[in-house]
């Protein structure tokens, strides 16, 4: 009956467990004393039949009263000892297992906030969050239990298989028969249950994309009265994670049936050979007891192997899906800052060109040899047909994609030769999509600036983005907004984001479309006030219509990738027929357009 | 949160988008308001469509147990009756005893095999039944829920709250069962083996009964607090990775990590404290199960050794009560993970309780045929005032009528109720009095598909969903052929730009090199709505991020899409006009002028002056 389950565990399994050491090894002597008191614990379990032999041959049989009172007595004693020592075990592990789950998490919280933008491009959000949440609390149970309890059943059956060959080999060695069946048994079914595992845990990755896209994309759903069809589509995703758990469920059932049933028919031919030997005098009865007590008693630990097994083998799936994201590279801080600079004021884009890391090789790059000089407090619009790349060169300046040839500076210093905190505290942005977080008013705008900022610069802040509406709200700038606060409108986001651009007066600003969702008569106050704050400052900012134009000094126009004019509005106008298309609409050039 | 238990402060003058929170608001609570009862309601009506198999799964596990708690019973036998036997040369009752015990094996493996499968198709077809309803009721849930209930705490219901249900079913019933059958079996076979012995190992279960009362109650307070600790995390999560571009240019990484670092560690500290709870329990169940056992031994080797009792019997009692006690810490596994479930299922009751504020009419009505050629219809505002639920008028009572085939600018300053009145046509909400009518009838009586033929809303977040460019735009219509699609595309002017991408329509927008811009989401935003082919367009703001070239061009194609269709164009930039009928002027809730555009241009009005900015603006 018995099995040691080491053999049986897939060797890659087994590694990529090891990966969570580092993990773990803070609290290692905690895990490690828990681990000793629980093998002490079951061994202290199985010394219980011991004394019951001892007293059904000695005391009972004798009729020594005085022995029975004292064998009682140590089972009383054994038994508060096994008790002490299990809750002993539990305490031990409690805090700091939720503490390993903890520093996993925020592990990964942290390396998600570094990982380049383009890797949170091509990962569904719903993916992460699984991976923080339902795979952590996977290992957090996996360490709690199957780790321990396999070696603790281990040695708690190799100690009982002991006790049964030294109480009688003959029986015992009966008793021992399944264990090389049960132990091929283990190694095909992990083998299987391995993929199976995956798979479920990506399905309920998938499926929490889904579920996240449903809520985030609610209006649009609402507005197609298409939540049939989404609901179908989520039924067909959980449907199929149901076949997947039923196939996990088979081959759990199959493993379970086996561990139960080879044992108990080694238990049954063990009880039948006893009782001859009893009978033939060979045997004392007060052994056999004990003998049979024993081998029940390991019933539990060989029994459990099967889903300690299954456990451990989610815990290793887990563990993968966990290392997938901590593996890959974060953004790198680049060499030391020791580039001179080239005494070349302002925002300076030399030969870059840009293609995404996962475009297509052969496909043309997305921006390609930009060479464009914004001088030190010179405003320049950008300008652009609609997905001409006018996003992903502003992207390149705060460093959020990096540049694949060519370099930019920043009054003479090349961006990748600084620090990327401090390029972006240089640089502030203002997206396109708002985004404000959890937070009160205040704490989202504040946010641009360096931690001096305080109430007179918020309040110029907002003076300047028109946000006098925040005074209005329940608690003024105390007021939660975001996720977990109040919902803004468009508009007002995009002040609220504005304000946050510039409250830190940076050095260089790079605004993206930064009044599209303002109405005119806000649209005309928010420039002129703009006008004041761009005066002192280099700013590049994307336009689309000519009045966010005209907050420039001059414009560069953007054009298949390639930066094919700069000059004033008027100049460009007048002598650039693409721009006076995108500016005034009139006079087109594509006739497919 | 502090909420003051004066009235709610009066929000007259809140601005339109402000409207929904008020202190005090029962959103605050990561439990919504549930009825009493509400989650024994919901998990019997889980369970009610599968009685006969839940009823089967276990009779499977009442012949398991059975068979497994045969052994001992065999044990006595053969040491009271088949061992005298064999030495009296009778070998019969040796046999049986090998016999019956080979049975029991294979019965117990056989029946553990079945009930495992059974069990776990019923609570697969539970956990997908629950997955389907919490899915299902949030997608019936009106956009004026959805702008409360933040994403991130309706995905925790749907994730890690369904997750803990699973667990309860997986590990949790099966205990349960396990335990009361072992209970009740090894009780009955104590009982008939020998009373007295019988009657100690009852009594024991008084102790061990208050120990789980006094467990359930502490752990049912950890498990709650654990259960909105993690919920708290899982929204920063979200939210974080959702606003990764703004994270990273204003350098939140630190502060976020700080935040971070305290919702995490709530969690932990609550998560360790319902282990520790556990530890306690398993000490104490532990103490009075060890207890018990010496003292049976104690009274039955005497009575033993005073030849009342056979050693047989004693010997079976003792195998017995190592099994009688086994199962309690596994009972203190299923509490664990019911008090957690418990705290999970309430919160989703909490949820699947909440009434739709915009609910589909239990008898829709159809809407008539249209009355000429064209596909428009007339809207009527009739004596319709809004309110958000939590007090302060957004709009006050206003009539009016748009006829079959106008289109209509809608204009003013944000937070003016422009989108307001657009959401009531599109029925996002519902108006707190009066009705809004298509071609004569109550929106309210409309089923969605109808609805949705009747009118349809573009919305300036252009959100895209995982899938390829056609899927996207197929929205609109899930079973336009690829030419409709195709058609739209063009007619908007997005087909240009979708050739160009690797692999034009079916271009996975999440995969390589399906960056889409903001303009260019907005164009198949509105192939999605041409592909619609409503009656009635609504259009908020969505062409925002557009450049004026692709501005003309969707105004191009909507002078001939919007042809005989009745439109409502909600826009900033005044452009929109040239191709409007009709011109109201909003503000503060209210229609302030209303006329044709070269009209109101010519007048001395809002929107003139209003005309006079943005021509400026054009320079």
């Amino acid at each position: 009956m018995a099995t040691t389950p080491e053999p049986t565990k897939d060797r890659s399994a087994v590694r990529t467990l090891l990966r969570l050491w580092p993990y773990v090894r803070p609290v290692r002597t905690r895990l490690f004393t828990a681990a000793f008191v629980a093998v002490v614990a079951s061994c202290t379990g199985l010394v219980i039949p011991l004394v019951l032999k001892w007293m059904v041959d000695g005391p009972v049989a004798d009729g020594d009263t005085a022995g029975i009172w004292l064998g009682a007595l140590y089972l009383l004693l054994l038994g508060f000892a096994e008790a002490g020592l299990f809750g002993l075990r539990r305490w031990l592990v409690a805090r700091p297992l939720s503490n390993v789950e903890a520093e996993m998490r925020a592990d990964l919280y942290r390396r998600l906030q570094r990982l380049p933008v383009a890797f949170h491009d091509r990962w569904a959000s719903g993916q992460l969050l699984s991976r923080g949440t339902t795979d952590l609390m996977l290992l957090r149970m996996f360490l709690a239990f199957p780790l321990t309890f396999l070696l603790v059943n281990s040695v708690t059956i190799l100690v009982g298989v002991i006790i049964m060959l030294l109480q009688d080999w003959t029986l015992g060695l009966v008793i021992l028969g399944p264990a090389l069946p049960v132990m091929v048994m283990c190694v095909i079914f992990e083998r299987r249950y391995a993929v199976v595992a995956r798979r479920a845990q990506d399905q309920v990755g998938d499926l929490t994309t889904v579920v996240e896209e449903s809520v985030l994309g609610i209006r649009i759903i609402k507005g197609f009265g298409r939540h049939r069809s989404q609901a179908r589509a989520f039924r067909d995703l959980s449907a199929g994670l149901r076949g997947t758990e039923l196939r996990k469920a088979r081959l759990l059932a199959t493993i379970w049936a086996v561990i139960v049933t080879l044992p108990e028919v080694a238990i049954g031919a063990a009880l039948v050979l006893g009782s001859v030997q009893v009978a033939d005098g060979e045997l004392s009865a007060g052994t056999l007891v004990a003998f049979l007590s024993t081998a029940l008693a390991l019933r539990w630990p060989v029994d459990s192997i099967g889903f300690l097994l299954a456990m451990s083998q989610e815990a290793a799936t887990a563990t993968e899906r966990y290392f997938e994201v901590m593996d890959e590279r974060p953004e790198e801080e680049s060499g030391s800052g020791t580039e001179p600079a080239t005494g070349d004021g302002g925002l300076r884009f030399d030969g870059v060109v840009f293609r995404y890391p996962d475009a297509e090789p052969g496909s043309p790059p997305t921006l390609d040899r930009i060479d464009l000089h914004i001088r030190p407090g010179e405003s320049m619009a950008l300008v652009g047909a609609t997905g001409s790349g006018k996003t992903t060169l502003t992207a390149l300046v705060p460093r959020l994609h990096e540049t694949t040839a060519g370099r930019i500076t920043l009054d003479g210093e090349d961006i990748t030769a600084m620090p990327r905190a401090e390029l972006r505290a240089k640089v502030a942005v203002a997206f396109e999509e708002p985004t404000l977080f959890s937070a009160s008013v205040g704490e989202n705008v504040l946010m641009g600036a360096d931690g001096s900022a305080g109430a007179a610069e918020l309040e110029r802040a907002l003076g300047v983005a028109q946000a006098a509406f925040v005074h209005q709200l329940p608690q003024g700038t105390a007021t939660q907004v975001g996720e977990q606060g109040l919902s803004l409108s468009g508009g007002q986001r995009q002040r609220l984001a504005l304000a946050r651009a510039v409250v830190g007066t940076p050095r260089f600003l790079v605004l993206d479309d930064p009044l599209s969702a303002l109405d005119v008569h806000t649209e005309a106050a928010v420039e002129a006030a703009l006008r004041q704050v761009l005066a002192g400052t280099t700013a590049l900012i994307v336009a689309h219509r000519p009045s966010t134009v005209l907050l420039a000094d001059r414009v560069a126009l953007l054009s298949g990738g390639r930066i094919t004019a700069v000059g004033t509005h008027q100049e460009l106008l007048r002598g650039n027929a693409e721009y006076a298309h995108l500016m005034s609409g009139t006079g087109r050039q594509e006739d497919d357009r | 949160m502090t909420a003051p238990t004066t009235s709610s402060p009066t929000t007259d003058d809140a601005p339109d988008d402000l409207g929904p929170r008020a202190a005090g608001d029962p959103f605050d609570h990561d439990v919504l308001p549930t009825p009493p009862g509400a989650t024994g309601t919901l998990l019997r009506s889980l369970l009610a469509p599968m009685k006969a198999r839940v009823a089967l799964t276990t009779l499977l596990l009442l012949l398991q147990q059975a068979a497994v708690q045969a052994g001992p019973l065999l044990v006595a036998y053969a040491i009271d009756r088949a061992v005298p036997a064999f030495r009296a040369d009778d070998h019969g009752p040796l046999i049986a005893v090998g016999a019956g015990y080979l049975l029991c094996a294979l019965l117990s493996g056989g029946l553990q095999y079945a009930f495992l499968i059974a069990a776990a198709r019923v609570n697969q077809d539970v956990l997908l039944d629950l997955r389907g309803r919490i899915f299902r009721h949030a997608q019936a849930l009106s956009v004026d829920f959805h702008e409360r209930y933040t994403s991130g705490r309706l995905i925790s219901r749907s994730t890690t709250d369904v997750e803990s249900l699973r667990e309860l079913l997986e590990e949790g019933l099966q205990e349960l069962v396990t335990v009361i059958l072992s209970f009740l079996y090894i009780s009955a076979m104590l009982l008939w083996l020998d009373l007295g012995l019988g009657a100690v190992a009852v009594a024991s279960f008084v102790p061990l009964y208050l120990l789980v009362r006094t467990y359930r109650r502490r752990a049912a307070r950890v498990y709650t607090a654990r259960s909105t600790a993690i919920a708290a995390v899982i929204v920063k999560f979200v939210e974080t990775m959702n606003g990764i571009r703004p994270v990273r240019a204003f350098r939140r990484e630190a502060a976020n990590d700080a935040d971070f670092r305290v919702l995490n560690r709530r969690h932990e500290r609550t998560n360790g404290d319902a282990l520790i709870e556990m530890a306690r329990y398993v000490v104490g169940s532990r103490l009075v199960a060890n207890t018990a056992v010496a003292a049976i031994v104690l009274w039955g080797a005497h009575r033993v050794s005073d030849g009342s009792l056979e050693l047989g019997v004693l010997a079976a009692a003792v195998l017995y009560l190592r099994r009688l006690y086994d199962p309690i810490d596994r009972l203190g596994m299923f509490l664990n993970s019911y008090q957690s479930a418990a705290a999970s299922l309430e919160k989703i009751a909490g949820l699947l309780a909440q009434t739709p504020s915009v609910p589909e009419p239990s008898v829709p009505r159809e809407l008539p045929a249209p009355p000429g050629e064209l596909p428009g219809r007339e809207v009527v505002f009739d004596g319709v005032a809004f309110g958000y639920r939590t007090g302060g008028e957004v709009l006050p009572r206003f009539d009016l009528t748009l006829p079959a085939g106008q289109t209509v600018a809608v204009v003013g300053s944000t937070g003016a109720g422009k989108s307001t009145l657009a959401k009531l046509l599109a029925r996002f909400y519902d108006p707190t009095r009066g009705r809004v009518l298509l071609d004569g009838v109550d929106l309210r009586e409309l089923a969605v598909p109808e609805l949705r033929r009747g009118v349809v809303m573009v919305t300036q977040e252009a959100f895209l969903f995982s899938g390829t460019v056609a899927e996207n735009i197929a929205i609109g219509r899930p079973d336009a052929s690829r030419e409709e699609i195709e058609r739209a595309a063009k007619a908007i002017g997005a087909h240009e730009f979708i050739s160009a991408l690797p692999d034009g329509y079916d271009t996975d927008v999440r995969k390589r090199g399906g960056r889409i811009s903001a303009g260019q989401r907005q164009l198949v935003a509105f192939a999605r709505a041409l592909l619609a082919d409503p009656a009635v367009l609504i259009l908020d703001e969505a062409t925002s991020s557009l450049d004026v070239p692709g501005e003309r061009a969707v105004q191009s194609a909507m002078a001939t899409v919007l042809k005989g269709r009745t439109a409502v164009v909600i826009a900033h930039r005044l452009s929109t006009v040239e191709i409007a009928d009709r011109v109201l002027v909003m503000e503060h809730g209210r229609i302030v002028e209303d006329g044709g555009p070269a009209e109101l241009i010519a007048g001395t009005g809002r929107f003139a002056d209003l005309h006079r900015a943005w021509r400026d603006s054009l320079a």
